[in-house]
């Protein structure tokens, strides 16, 4: 009997350990701040507005062999919101539109990486913001990979995608028109490889 | 105006007014404080703890106007971005970029605006009270120092 459990053991561990070795895991490096979350959205139809959230935390899972594999994680904090004004933010971050005291978090975790070949991907998640969980697909395309002149070993990709404010329940969204119901999102994530 | 919402007129304005105004109490406040210490006021009337406490509350009106102006301020400059004063002259930011500075320095704005609103009214109910039920002359002592 404890043969048995011994032997699945060392079966579970290996397949574990293989698996480990064929999906590289990275850590987003925020540290560092090699990753950027931004966003742009159209100013009464006349111009862009660009924002960013300066803190959020993330890691994924890259296999090339089978991509199928791949993996993100995402979480933003709501409250770093920084559009270089400092009444702006802070009106965006209240109760009006993202209520960051109620839902200081912003959550992305991937269901599906779709394959384009050539570094493309679309990867489909769901996306939580404001209690409001969404399906969304990214728009992926690896930028670089490769060792770093510190020994180790980075992989950034970037990522784009829209979303449609309206989505998201924020009571005052309406207000601002139709000009500002898309909202263009761009990721630039560089992970350090464990 | 916490009502105002994006396509208002007032939306741009009444924010301009209110910042600049508020740097204006700032300098009432300042002539307000040279006048008290400068000149005569009227001594206090009634017991000894109703002085007491007129004396506090006086003095948390300074307070409370100064530390609402300050936070208010503090607002406005959190990123570093100027006050213009009616278009006149614009008052720089001096202590920027604490974490959600903006907020914290938001919460205060709001909370001591509605305490002072509260006892500025108590405060006037108070002085109306002691002029006609109590017949001190309460409001002819403002003007006057006996």
């Amino acid at each position: 009997m404890a043969k048995k459990l011994l032997i699945s053991l060392a079966f579970i561990l290996s397949f574990n350990v293989t698996s480990a070795l064929a999906a590289e895991h990275y850590i987003i490096d925020t540290k560092g701040m090699h990753a950027f979350v931004t966003f742009k959205v159209k100013h009464l139809g006349y111009s862009w507005l660009e924002g960013r959230f300066n803190k959020f935390s993330g890691e994924f899972d890259y296999d090339e062999t089978a991509p199928a594999n791949n993996k993100v994680n995402i979480n933003i904090d709501i409250s770093s919101l920084d559009s270089n004004h400092a009444e702006r933010d802070k009106h965006l971050r209240g109760e009006r539109f993202f209520d960051a005291k109620k839902f200081p978090t912003a959550t992305f975790i991937s269901t599906n990486w779709e394959d384009k070949g050539n570094g493309k991907a679309i990867l489909h998640g769901q996306f939580t913001l404001r209690g409001v969980t969404q399906n969304i697909s990214i728009n992926i395309n690896q930028v670089g990979g490769g060792e770093d002149p510190w020994g180790g070993f980075r992989r950034g990709f970037e990522g784009s995608t829209t979303l449609h404010l309206s989505d998201y329940k924020m009571k005052e969204s309406a207000i601002l028109g139709p000009a500002a119901e898309d909202v263009q999102l761009w990721l630039s994530i560089e992970g350090i490889r464990q | 105006m916490v009502d105002l919402t994006y396509y208002d007129a007032w939306y741009i304005i009444a924010p301009d007014l209110h910042r600049s105004f508020g740097i204006l109490v700032l300098l009432l406040l300042a002539l307000r404080l040279a006048w008290r210490l400068n000149t005569i006021h009227p001594e206090g009337i009634g017991k000894k703890w109703e002085q007491y406490v007129a004396i506090v509350v006086h003095r948390l009106f300074y307070i409370l106007i100064l530390t609402i102006i300050i936070s208010g301020y503090l607002i406005t400059t959190a990123d570093g971005q100027a006050i213009s004063v009616f278009g006149w002259f614009d008052v720089p930011a001096t202590v920027y970029g604490f974490e959600n500075q903006e907020d914290v320095a938001g919460e205060v704005h709001e909370v001591l605006t509605y305490i002072l609103i509260t006892l500025v009214v108590l405060h006037s109910l108070a002085a109306l009270k002691h002029h006609f039920i109590n017949h001190d002359a309460t409001l002819r002592r403002m003007l006057r120092s006996k």
